[in-house]
């Protein structure tokens, strides 16, 4: 995945040279996850620029660079270190359209590795979609597989709004074959990965292999679940996953993040409202606890698992 | 050449290269030790006359239109005013400042400033009405948004700056901030950010002496506010905030600089607040009248007059042109403030995104619905 998106990088700013990528150890190093590797060899330091070390910076002089017609790409190292800089994606580039009647939209994408289950310390795997998907003027895009690590990023960096590109980064090293001609399913679109008849797990982003997994063990024990890649938070493809919900009638919502306030209620309430009739048992949610993110020794205790989604799976009132 | 390579300053005789050593002698970076006064010196015989008339000129309309929309507060047609009363120079002198092409970065209290841009009084004033965030278009303009949250509009100007430098335009960013602004972590990322990129970036700081009810000794340990340049490498300017000739000098000159690639100045001009934080405030709280008094012997209007009439640039027919034009500007704001704007409330849902989401198409036919039935029981 790291490949494809590094791919996805480089061919943007050879198709368009408004694309400028900016954040810390960006340039010579590569990032830290390597994302942006070669490119400031390629495009020169101007275009892929390393940073002082200052996130409300790196993302407030962004704005400034998109108000006068470029297009910037942001790096934030980790996700907790986005928190300097969430003043200025929340007051400015989440509502500087809104602000000018349209007249100074911001096509900054903001790339953040996100989530856990890398043994990292404090503040090196939060899952902090929450937050961004509350925020509107903001796009939450995060790709669960190698092709929509390519196109989804493409597509980012091509939209004229703020994209928050959320890469889980227990999947950088994840491999698959894909081919960049081939289109992915545009922005917005949820893709169904598996089918299914018994019941859907409705999942994105760094989820999706552990609900592909549940639903290989569920097969085993006799029950064929669907799952469902959301791809983007924001928008939010309701027709699609009402779709899927009424022709299966029963969903478990699954991500890291904590449960309280988090996506999952959000999705629960809306497959609730517009599926009620066609449920069977109520929407359930599998999710991380509501702690700060645990030491790595202790992390798979919190990170959902296969047995945690069999268990609400088991829940889903089977009896009746 | 790139940007980049600009940054890295000749070392100091007599310093190993390396990772430790000054990379500049911070001695002409530090600030003028006394403010830069022209009003009642020497210098200013040396100010065109044509310059001096305009700045005389904005400073009397803009306290009109400082007291006008102050007035509009008390009849309830502005919802809130911050009154530049007292700051006219550093207003009008930052947008003379400027040349067209040239880039405006506002605070909340920076209306004036953008008035004498150019940009219409009434559209100036939508975000303090309530009609709108931003009633003029910023590219236009080259000027943008009124920021509220402190500071944050300072890394914009940045990126902007940098940006057209990029693009060899030779288009430099004036960013307008008060004394309690510079406390903000903003404003020092976007100094270190601009002195990195040497971007051609210009950061004004109007010290008023109080960020609401806190007087910049409770804000600030620093000798000055100019000093904190030099940290970052970038040189520091003291001004008579209230000397409107000489504010305009010491900007034009950091903005000259700026353009001609010597990258990024801060500027602070020593103001005062001679009105109330906003008509919202009660200053009586935290400061007293003799202090505000012995301001207003100071006053920014008075100083000019007295001046440039024993220089002999200022007569009666100009200042009673001016004191016309500021009148005819404040009748305009009345009438145009007495009628109710006309909003659309489906605007609600225009400008969130390029291409709205399925959610807020729902939200927005909800709306119209609910318009629909008030608009029925109208009837
Ligand atoms: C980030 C942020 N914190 C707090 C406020 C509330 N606030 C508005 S004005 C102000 C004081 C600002 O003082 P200063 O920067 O000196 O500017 P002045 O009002 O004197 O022009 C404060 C605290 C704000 N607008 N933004």
């Amino acid at each position: 995945m790291a490949q494809a998106l590094n791919s996805a990088l480089r061919d943007a700013m050879r198709e368009d040279p408004a694309v400028h990528v900016l954040g810390e150890d960006v340039g010579a190093l590569g990032g830290v996850f390597r994302i942006t590797d070669g490119l400031a060899a390629e495009f020169g330091q101007d275009r892929c620029l390393d940073t002082p070390l200052a996130e409300a910076g790196i993302l407030g002089t962004a704005v400034g660079m998109a108000m006068y017609g470029l297009r910037p790409v942001v790096e934030m190292q980790f996700d907790a270190f986005a928190y300097p800089a969430l003043e200025q994606l929340f007051s400015h580039v989440a509502k500087m359209r809104n602000r000018t009647a349209g007249r100074l939209p911001l096509p900054i994408t903001v790339r953040i590795p996100y989530g856990g289950g890398i043994g990292g310390v404090e503040h090196h795997s939060d899952a902090s979609e929450a937050y961004y998907a509350a925020t509107p003027g903001l796009h939450v895009v995060t790709p669960a597989t190698v092709a929509d690590a390519y196109g989804l990023l493409r597509a980012s960096i091509a939209s004229d709004d703020p994209v928050v590109f959320l890469e889980p980064k227990r999947m950088y090293w994840g491999k698959a074959e894909f081919d960049p001609a081939v289109p992915v399913e545009p922005v917005g679109r949820a893709v169904l990965r598996r089918t299914g008849t018994s019941a859907v797990l409705i999942t994105y982003g760094p989820s999706l292999p552990v609900c592909l997994e549940a639903a290989e063990v569920a097969k085993a024990e006799g029950r064929d679940l669907a799952v469902l890649d959301l791809r983007s938070l924001v928008p939010f493809d309701d027709e699609t996953v009402c779709r899927v919900v009424r022709s299966i009638g029963r969903a478990v919502v699954v991500h890291e993040a904590g449960g309280f306030g988090g996506t999952g209620a959000e999705i629960a309430a809306r497959v609730t409202e517009r599926c009620f009739h066609h449920l069977a048992a109520p929407v359930l949610r599998v999710t991380g606890f509501d702690i700060p993110y645990p030491p790595p020794m202790l992390e798979h205790h919190h990170l959902p698992g296969v047995d945690r989604i069999l268990d609400a799976v088991a829940r889903l009132q089977w009896e009746d | 050449m790139t940007v980049l390579d600009h940054r890295h300053h000749t070392a100091l005789p007599g310093w190993l290269p390396g990772a430790t050593a000054p990379r500049t002698d911070p001695a002409p970076l530090l600030p003028d030790p006394a403010p830069v006064r022209v009003l009642g010196t020497p210098a200013l015989e040396k100010y065109d006359p044509a310059l001096l008339r305009e700045l005389y000129r904005r400073l009397v309309v803009g306290r009109r239109y400082n007291q006008q929309a102050t007035t509009l507060t008390k009849q309830g047609r502005l919802a809130v005013y911050p009154a530049s009363t007292g700051q006219e120079a550093c207003q009008v002198a930052a947008a003379l400042a400027l040349g067209a092409q040239d880039w405006l970065f506002p605070s909340y209290r920076d209306t004036l400033a953008v008035v004498s841009r150019g940009i219409d009084p009434l559209e100036a004033l939508t975000l303090l009405r309530g009609n709108a965030h931003t009633g003029y278009d910023p590219r236009a303009g080259r000027t943008a948004p009124l920021c509220t949250p402190l500071a944050t509009q300072a890394p914009h100007a940045v990126g902007l700056a940098h940006a057209a430098r990029l693009s060899g335009d030779p288009v430099v960013a004036l960013a307008l901030l008060g004394d309690g602004g510079t406390s903000e972590g903003d404003f020092h990322e976007a100094l270190n950010f601009a002195a990195v990129l040497q971007a051609p970036v210009v950061f004004l700081v109007q010290n008023n002496g109080y960020a609401i009810s806190v007087p910049l000794s409770a804000q600030s340990a620093a000798p000055t506010l100019a000093h904190k340049a030099v940290g970052y490498g970038m040189p520091g300017r003291l001004v008579d905030g209230n000397d409107a000739p000489a504010v305009h000098s010491v900007l034009a000159e950091a903005v000259e600089r700026a353009r001609t690639g010597g990258g990024p100045t801060l500027v602070e001009a020593l103001t005062y607040r001679v009105e109330a934080h906003t008509n919202a405030d009660d200053a009586t709280r935290y400061r007293n009248e003799a202090e505000v008094a012995a301001w207003r012997e100071r006053d920014p209007i008075l100083l000019m007059e007295r001046s440039l009439r024993e220089l002999g640039v200022l007569d009666d027919a100009l200042v009673q042109e001016a004191a016309e034009e500021a009148e005819a500007l404040a009748a305009r704001m009345r009438a145009e403030f007495h009628a109710e704007p006309e909003l659309d409330p489906m605007s609600l849902f225009a400008h969130v995104y390029a291409e709205p989401t399925p959610q807020l198409r729902e939200q927005a036919a909800q709306l119209a619905e609910e318009l629909a039935a008030e608009a029925e029981v109208q009837h």
